[in-house]
This record gives structure tokens, sequence and C-alpha cells, in this order.
């Protein structure tokens, strides 16, 4: 039950990536790829009405953490203190300026939102990589399962880590890259004229971003973390995910090559959920490695809730997750195809 | 340490105060522009669609700044108040990741179709797209009622040997006997503010005397659910929720009627302020016997005031606890003379023309935002010095790791950024009321 748990909350986080993560990228790219008004709007309009429920799966995720490991979202939350509450301004920041940009008529208004939402959302990006990084990497847990770390201390990982030093920062980069070509190829796929011919332009150029940041995370991990490599070597299985991640960089690759925007989308999606699923698997049963005392470290088995507070949350959650389904469905139905013009005041 | 704990709690305070300001008027405005479209539906009346966009203007706004104050708040369970987080997340957990998947989804994927569907979806798919919204809204305030009722009065859980609490019984959860009350008068209340607001909005057109054929319409389904509302946020939800707090929460109930002696036949405190030093209430205008009819429905029947609790279980803030009852139960019943004039007025067709009463409606909004908040407060205050109810100590709750400074640093943060969003947020509404209905768009 705690093991199912765990591959559950896997993948609500890795919907999160995966869903607001094409929108997040669209946020990146958003001051190169659209220059003027009117395509800054086809941009904003490509997103507008599914933004809020993606960015949902981050809070769903959140909350299902919480019921199922308290300790672990209690200790990771409280330990990650700074960078957290920053992820939050900068979720705010971003979901404002998505909804205020299109409510006056003004340039300069206009402009102080699309920098705004850009800014807010590659950072966000980079921290949610160095997250990542974090709970790779390990943190100084003590015996009662909490920790703290500083923001940064001498941007070395030893003697002393931080939440940013060099190794999270390789991870803040192959996020901004791998979300950079996902928000391209989703907008490419969106849009046309100049527009999508930009962000083609940029999936490419992102593309070699993705692949020499990868490379340098995947080497500096094993390197550091020689045991993450232990899950792999014992079920053979797991090797299908980096087989994936492989299948999907080089299927990004090629549909950008050919200009088939749509197969580079689910290329690029094929990506992340190999490399996040893969993650996940080389972190079993951890939730939360310690760097100092590998006994300290979080796992499955010591901070799962009671077996019957696991058993109906799994009863609803199957529920939920149907109706879900349904909406997600039938939004991204209802708003399918290539986005129009916007007439008059309607939509972004 | 203590300054830490104080930092804590100053900052959830702050933030939980401020964000329910948005999710008050959602809930209510979303139930109200249901009315609309439904009206629009019954009586093919072009003005309540119209109306209905132009609300929805103002929802979207509103419920952004919603969304975006919200988040913290999951959040902050974890980052300020690990302790608690690893005591009750067993429980709680279950009902907070319950609102993300049964109404977050649910409400933020409607909204979508509801703002940029009108003509995809038709008329009736229309009107549904709001009732989904509505749902939404609603359910979410289910389940952090759900949440603060266990909080407020505990069951369903059993111990781990960690001492870490579980839930041991999901319905008894999803049904404490304490959510009933507090859930309709909390939605109650969140439906007067979206009255009182339609109300205001409507009486400044008629008094201005531009987008009148609009004013006539906000001002009557206005005061129609203010009328309703006032009167049932008092009787029974709010009689109701009371006697929940006078059952499981003795000196809780004792502290908020600023009642210090238990007696027979014990007065209704009107207005007076509790004297901490010398236990008792000065300046005092009350109703005799009333306190002891309204809980026990008689007149001699014996209340248990403050001193008969040992003073260690006594809420924290006695005086902050009792004025934020009252200010609540006073605007309450100003609430309920306002839109009774109103309606009376309405009735006998002069409201549109009598100035007056339009001024009163126009400048009464504020005060169903604040009585709301002095209701939580009440809620909240009177809880003390528990977290959880008689099992954890808020003391004993926040975060062993984050220090007095860091929490200083995202305090001021928060309060700047909460600044700015108000400002924001003042600036289009109002920008969106002087467009007026007319031009708040068409089908699209």
């Amino acid at each position: 039950m705690e093991t199912l748990w765990f591959v559950l909350v896997s993948f609500m986080l890795t919907m999160y990536v995966v869903l607001d993560g094409f929108d997040l990228g669209a946020g990146i790219i958003h001051l190169y790829a659209a220059k003027t008004d009117v395509e800054r709007r086809l941009i904003l309009n490509a997103i507008g009405p599914v933004w809020d429920g993606n960015e949902v799966w981050i809070l769903a995720a959140g909350g299902t953490l919480y019921f199922a490991f308290p300790l672990v979202y209690a200790s990771s939350f409280s330990g990650f203190y700074l960078p957290l509450i920053m992820i939050l301004w900068l979720l705010m920041s971003r979901g404002l300026s998505i909804e205020f940009r299109h409510q006056v008529d003004n340039p300069l208004w206009r402009n102080f939102w699309d920098v705004m939402f850009s800014l807010s959302s590659g950072l966000l990006v980079i921290f949610l990589g160095a997250a990542l990084g974090n709970v790779i990497r390990g943190v100084p847990l003590s015996k009662d399962g909490y920790f703290f770390e500083p923001l940064w201390t001498t941007f070395t990982v030893v003697p002393e880590s931080g939440i940013l030093d060099w190794y999270t920062v390789i991870f803040g980069l192959v996020a901004l890259f791998t979300l950079t070509v996902h928000g391209s190829s989703y907008v490419a796929m969106k849009t046309e004229g100049d527009v999508q011919t930009r962000s083609r332009f940029a999936a490419g150029k992102a593309w070699w971003g993705v692949m020499a940041t990868t490379i340098a995370g995947i080497t500096t991990t094993f390197a550091l973390r020689p045991e993450l490599l232990n899950n792999f070597t014992k079920h053979y299985w797991g090797l299908l995910f980096p087989l994936a991640a492989l299948l999907g960089l080089s299927g990004v690759w090629y549909h950008f090559r050919k200009g088939q925007d749509t197969r580079m989308f689910l290329s690029s999606t094929l990506f992340i959920l190999a490399m996040l699923g893969g993650t996940a698997f080389a972190l079993y049963p951890n939730l939360l490695t310690s760097s100092t005392d590998p006994s300290a470290s979080l796992t499955i088995h010591n901070t799962a809730a009671q077996p019957y507070g696991l058993g109906v949350g799994l009863s609803w959650w199957i529920v939920g997750m149907v109706l879900v389904s349904g909406y997600f469905i039938y939004v991204y139905r209802s708003f399918r195809g290539k986005v129009a013009l916007p007439t008059e005041d309607a939509g972004y | 340490m203590e300054d830490a704990l104080l930092i804590d709690r100053v900052q959830f305070a702050f933030t939980i105060m401020y964000h329910y300001l948005f999710p008050q008027l959602t809930m209510g405005l979303g139930l109200l522009i249901v009315v609309l479209k439904g009206l629009f539906l019954w009586k093919k009346d072009e003005r309540y669609n119209q109306s209905a966009r132009f609300w929805a203007k103002i929802f979207a706004i509103n419920f952004a700044v919603g969304v975006v104050t919200g988040i913290p708040m999951e959040f902050q369970f974890g980052t300020n108040w690990a302790r608690f987080s690893t005591f009750a997340g067993g429980v709680i957990g279950q009902t907070l990741a319950m609102e993300g998947v049964f109404a977050f989804f649910l409400e933020s994927s409607f909204l979508g179709l509801f703002l940029f569907g009108e003509k995809k979806l038709g008329r009736s798919g229309h009107f549904l797209a709001a009732v989904m919204v509505f749902l939404g809204s609603w359910l979410s305030g289910y389940f952090i009622i759900a949440t603060n009722a266990w909080m407020q009065h505990p069951l369903a859980y059993a111990a781990a040997t960690d001492g870490s609490l579980h839930v041991s019984d999901y319905w008894g959860l999803l049904l404490n006997p304490w959510i009933g009350w507090q859930y309709t008068h909390n939605m109650i209340g969140a439906v007067v503010t979206a009255a009182f607001v339609m109300t205001s909005v409507g009486a400044f057109y008629l008094l201005s005397n531009r987008n009148v054929e609009y004013g006539k319409v906000f001002v009557r389904v206005g005061v129609g659910a203010g009328l309703i509302g006032s009167l049932l946020v008092a009787f029974p939800t709010g009689d109701g929720q009371v006697k929940n707090v006078a059952t499981y929460q003795p000196v809780t109930f004792a502290g908020m009627e600023g009642l210090f002696e238990s007696k027979e036949g014990a007065e209704l405190m009107l207005i007076g302020q509790p004297d901490m030093e010398k236990l008792r209430m000065d300046n005092p205008l009350y109703v005799p016997q009333l306190l002891s009819f309204l809980t026990h429905y008689r007149w001699t029947a014996e209340v248990k005031g403050l001193q008969a609790f040992p003073k260690e279980q006594w809420p924290t803030n006695i005086p902050l606890l009792y004025y934020s009852y009252h200010i609540m139960v006073g605007l309450g019943t100003i609430f309920m003379a306002i839109m009774a004039l109103a309606a009376f007025l309405l009735w006998k067709k002069k409201l549109y023309q009598a100035r007056w009463a339009l001024w009163i409606l126009l400048l009464a909004f504020p005060f169903p935002y604040i009585a709301n908040t002095a209701g939580w407060m009440t809620a909240e205050l009177g809880r003390q010095p528990w977290l959880v109810y008689g099992l954890m100590r808020t003391l004993h709750g926040a975060s062993p790791t984050v220090s007095a400074g860091n929490g200083l640093f995202t305090l001021l943060g928060f309060l700047g950024m909460y600044f700015v969003i108000g400002v924001l947020f003042l600036f289009l509404v109002v920008k969106r009321i002087n467009q007026g209905p007319e031009n708040a768009g068409s089908a699209h």
C-alpha cells in the first residue's frame, strides 16, 4: 500500500510537470516568440483556459503527499522554508500576470505583465528543478526527521550544502531547457505564422541545452550518489525509463527537423515522463534522503499514514481521478485546434 | 522560540484573513450568477444574461486573487506548522487532499468553459457551466469547514505508536456534527456578502443615473438574496452554531458571551467591555435571563461562566473573542434591518426613487466582509489555546526548524505583496464597474 501511494504521488507530480510544464514553457519563450500585442494574446489564449487546471495538479499532489506521508510533507516544507515561500510568490505573480494583463488596454500595463509572466515562469522552472536536485542529492536530516537548509552556503555540495549549489543549479537548468522545449512545441502546435516559426526555432535551440545539461546532471548524480544505481541493477525493467527518455529526446529532434509540432510535443512529453519516472524509480523507497546519515532518511516505510487512511484514500482518489480525466478530456476537446485571434475584449 | 511562534501565528492569521475576503465573494457570487442565468432562461430577458456577463467579469478578477492568495494557505500547514502537520496530517490531510481532487479541478476546469465558452456551449450548456463553478466553490468550502470542524471538535481518529493521529472513521470525519451548522452558517454568510456587493453596485448606478435598467436588476436580485441570507445566517444557522459551541466548547461560549460567573437565568450581554483584571464586564448593557432562554429554552436554566473552568482552559484572548463575536452578531442584526427595509420599499415600488435608502445600500457593502471576518475570528480565537481542541496546544504545533528571522522575512514579503494585490484588485474592479454592464462584452 505504501508503494502504491509512492507511485500515485509521483504520478501526480509528473502530471503537474507535463501539464503545467507546457504553460510554464510558453511563459519562458513568451517575450521572444511573440513580439506584438496580438501575438502575445495568441500565446495567452493558447494556455488561458487550461493553465489554472494544470496548476491544480501541484496542489492536489501536495495534499496527497500530506495525507499519505505526513512527516515527509511537514519535514520538506519546513526544511525548504525560504525557497518554497518564494515559489509561492512566483506562482502568485505568474497567476496574476495571466489574469490581469488583458484587463486594461494600455501598452505599458500589458508590457509590464508580459515581462512579469515570462520572468516568473522562468524563475519558477529553475526553482522547481533545483528543488528536485535537492531531493535527489539529499538533505541534512536529523534523527527526528526535520532539517533546515539555507538558500545557499558556498555553492559547493560538500561539506555543507545549500538549496542552491552547483549540483542543484544543473537541475534548475535541466528543467529550464526541458520545459522550454516542451512549451515551445506546445505553442508551435497551437499557433500559425511567425509565432509558430519562432517557437519551433526556440525548441530546436533549447534541445541542445537539454542534451548538455541532462548528460551533466546524470553523470554528476551517479558520481555523487552511486547508490542510486542499485534499483536499476536489481530490477532490469527499470532500464525502460532511460530507454524511453532517449527515445523521447531523439523523437523531439526528429520531429523538429520534420516540422511535426504535435509529435514533437508528444516526444517531449515522453521524455519528461521517462525522466521523472526514472528518478522516482531510482529513489524508491526513499522519499527524502538524508545526506548525513542514511538511517535518518525518510522512506515510505517510516512515514506512511496508517493502512485504514491509505485504504479509504484510495477509494476516493480513484473516483476523483475518473472525474478529473473527464473534465480534462472535455476541456481540452472544447479548446482543441489552433487558437484563433480574439475578437473585441474576449479572452486574453 | 516564542518569537518564531508569534510570527508563525501572525503570518497565518494575516494570510488567511486576507485570503478569505475573496472566496466569500466567489462563493456567494457563484450562486447569484446561477440565479441570474436561471432568470434569463426562465424569463428570456437578455438583461439578466448581460448582468450575468458583467458579474462574471468581476467574478473572474476576484477568483484570480482568491486562487493566488489561497495557494499559500495549503503550503503553510507544512512550512510553518510542521509539528501540527506531522501530528494531524493522517486526518486532515484527507480533507485537504479531497479539496484539491474534488473541488479545485471541478472549479478551474469549468471556470475556463464558463468564461470563454458561451458561444460554444449554448444557453443550457453555459448555465450548466455556471452551476459547476458554483458547485466547485461550495464543495471547496465543505472540505475546508470539515478540516476546521475536526480541529474544533476532533473525532473519528486513532493514535499511532509515535503519537500521531490517523483517521479511523472516514464518514465520521466528513459528517462531524460540528460541520452542519458551521458550513451552512458560513456559506450563507458568503451569500450575504455577495448580495450586499451586488446591491451596492446597483444602488451606485441608480444614484448616478447610469445603466439604470441594470441597476434595478442588481438591486432587485441583491435585496432578494440579501433578505433571505440575512435571516438564514442568524436563524437557524447562527443559532445552531452557537449551540454547537455551547455544547462542545462551553468555556469558549462563556468567553464569547462575556459571562464570568455561572448563573441561573444568565443575562445576554449587548454592549460592555470585558475587564480581565476584575473579571467582570464594565459598562454592561444587557437583557436579563435571555442567554439562558436562548441556550436552553428556559429562562432560569444555568449557564456556566468562565469561573467554572480552570484558567489554563480559558481562551487566550477573551476580550478580542468577545468583541469579534459581538461585532458579528451586531452587524448581522443591522443587515436584517437594512434588507427588510429595502425589501419593504421594493414591494411598495418606492425603492428606486428613495435616494436615502439607496445611499445606505451603496455604503453598506464593506460590513458583511467585516462580519464574516469577525465570525472566523470568533471560531479561531475561541479554539485557542488549542490547535486541535483538547489534543494539541498551538504552542506545540509550529515548525521546529524555521527561525524567527526567516519567518519575519516571509511575513514582510506577504505584507508587501498583498498590499500591491489589494491596490490592483480595487483598481480593476472599479474600472469594470465604471465601464458598466453594457460594455461587458457579448457572447464569445
